[in-house]
């Protein structure tokens, strides 16, 4: 098992965090941030509902939007534009 | 169409489960009228999986999620949860239905309390996080619940390992009490002895200062909650909201206003946004409050019905005298409580590969080892498992997690750190930090802090590993 953060293209980024429990989805998510520029988009994806919780807190107090958000076979896919 | 499936299949697995515990309760008072007090322990775990799932209620990430990603929500939720919790304990208190006893005060309680933080952070869940999370299906903290609080914690208070740490007044305190030879094995035989029983208890209202400054039931509001609970929570509340949340919110309200913000009124609404901030968790705060509280009081009841003061004087009515220790106990909290009952679990099933663990005070002497069918707090802890697991097929959240890679490493040694650092203090977060603090039991705030110094470093610890793996993820950017 290992984490992914890939860059998919000008300022889009993946990072795959499936099999992860806390704290590590929302550390990998917060570091992932910090790397890019404002106006970047991450696409993250997570399997840990309990991460999500403070995954949205923490981009709605720095000023990150979350473009979408929808969940698919246990999967929770979350779309993060850097604010 | 697979969204509408899942949801049925959800709530077919959600029936089930629910229906299964509802004729294994009828089966027990089918039995004996006696295990109505084991029912009650059960329904109540139940109930606390249920809102712990739902309000993605973890000790761990109160503290955690404040140093590693700056949200407060969890911080926020326990101490709400407490304020709410401390008011009914003192009611309880106060109309003498309260099972609450205060725990030896000492340095332990802070040191057990670090120990027990820096495990809750590796593992990623504390002592009822893990237990929820296992009813999410999570195995890495299938692994830190069965390995770290069962064995892990059955084999330190059997072993001889620290006998290095034990000074020798310990030793001559303990010899001196009397106890039996044959109960007195191991390091933590000697540690409880020779230390554990020679240190005071506190509690606030019982204080000679508070009882003669506020007669009668007063004593219990003021002292027990106002001054140990509420007004500390309250005080944290506003330090969490200036540190972590004042700031940005400011910004955003004098942009939203377009002036600037200095007034009173946009800090409350600030402070208040901070609480609200996670709906979902500030409300399972607040419920959790008012059924721990709850719990209590049925507990009570139960004691008063059935005319006892621990579940083992009616397990030796009903002739299970095998389960008891020899002064006739189990382990019985009469309130919400973690790992004492996964120890007894872990040293059950050590027995039968035949290890002898009735050799020492904590299970010989105070607690028992009784069938795990007939252990009353180890079904509050299937319970807990499997409300949640309930709330977790309801809404879609149930998924198999096999631990891989490095989270085995993790669940282990973060297990393994939490039970072994909930046993000096003679109980986990819940038990040491949560009931104490609500009690009236200023100890509860000695583990509290020990347990933020933990995470503290245990955050520090995942800080650095991450940022290794993203430097070595971003080589081929």
């Amino acid at each position: 098992m290992a984490m992914k953060f890939e860059k998919t293209g000008e300022g889009a980024y993946l990072l795959d965090v499936c099999g992860y429990v806390c704290p590590h989805p929302q550390i990998y998510c917060k570091k992932s941030l910090e790397k890019m520029n404002e106006g970047d988009v991450v696409e993250m994806v997570l399997d840990n509902p309990s991460s999500v919780e403070t995954i949205a807190q923490m981009c709605d107090q720095v000023g990150h939007e979350i473009l979408d958000r929808k969940t698919e076979g246990g999967k929770i896919y979350l779309k993060i534009k850097k604010g | 169409m697979a969204d509408q499936e899942n949801n049925k299949k959800g709530q077919i697995w959600a029936f089930s489960i629910t229906g299964v515990l509802v004729l294994v309760s009828l089966m027990y008072y089918q039995a004996n009228v006696y295990y109505m007090y084991l029912i009650a322990y059960i329904w109540f775990g139940f109930a606390y999986g249920m809102m712990l799932q739902y309000g993605r209620f973890c000790f761990a990430s109160a503290s955690r999620d404040l140093f590693a990603a700056g949200v407060p929500r969890m911080a926020v939720g326990i101490l709400v949860a407490l304020i709410f919790f401390s008011l009914i304990q003192a009611t309880l208190a106060a109309t003498d239905m309260s099972t609450f006893h205060p725990a030896p005060f000492g340095i332990h309680t802070l040191i057990a309390g670090m120990i027990f933080g820096v495990g809750m952070v590796l593992s990623g869940g504390c002592a009822s996080g893990s237990l929820y999370k296992v009813g999410e299906g999570n195995g890495t903290s299938f692994l830190a619940a069965f390995f770290g609080l069962c064995i892990g914690q059955a084999i330190f208070v059997d072993v001889k390992w620290f006998n290095f740490l034990i000074p020798q007044k310990w030793v001559d305190s303990a010899l001196a009490k009397g106890l039996p030879a044959e109960y007195m094995t191991s390091s933590f035989d000697t540690y409880l002895a020779g230390y554990i029983w020679d240190q005071p208890t506190l509690q606030l209202s019982h204080t000679k200062l508070m009882s003669d400054a506020l007669p009668g039931a007063a004593k219990f509001f003021i002292a027990d909650s106002l001054l140990n609970a509420v007004i500390p929570a309250a005080v944290i509340l506003v330090v969490i909201y200036a540190f972590y949340i004042r700031k940005g919110f400011l910004k955003k309200r004098a942009k939203a206003k377009g002036g600037a913000t200095t007034g009173f009124g946009d800090e409350l609404a600030g402070m208040w946004n901070m609480i609200t901030a996670s709906k979902r968790t500030t409300l399972m705060g607040v419920l959790i409050g008012i059924v721990a509280g709850l719990h209590i009081f049925v507990m009570k009841g139960m004691q008063i019905k059935f005319g006892v003061s621990n579940f083992g004087e009616l397990l030796t009515r009903m002739g299970h005298t095998s389960d008891v220790s020899i002064r006739g106990t189990v382990f019985d909290p009469g309130y919400w409580y973690i790992t004492s009952q996964e120890g007894q679990l872990g040293a059950w099933i050590l027995e039968k590969f035949g290890w002898n663990m009735h050799d020492n005070i904590f299970f010989g002497i105070n607690n028992g080892l009784p069938e795990p069918w007939r252990n009353p707090a180890l079904w509050m802890s299937f319970g807990i498992i499997f409300g949640a697991m309930v709330m977790a097929r309801l809404n879609n959240e149930f998924k198999f997690k096999l631990p891989k890679g490095e989270l085995i490493a993790w669940g282990l040694i973060g297990g393994l750190l939490m039970g072994w650092g909930s046993r000096p203090a003679l109980g986990c977060n819940i038990g040491a930090f949560f009931i104490r603090v609500a009690g009236g039991d200023p100890s509860g705030w000695l583990y509290g802090a020990g347990m933020v110094f933990g995470a503290f470093a245990g955050v520090k610890f995942f800080n650095w590993w991450s940022e290794r793996k993203m430097a070595k993820e971003m080589e081929a950017f």
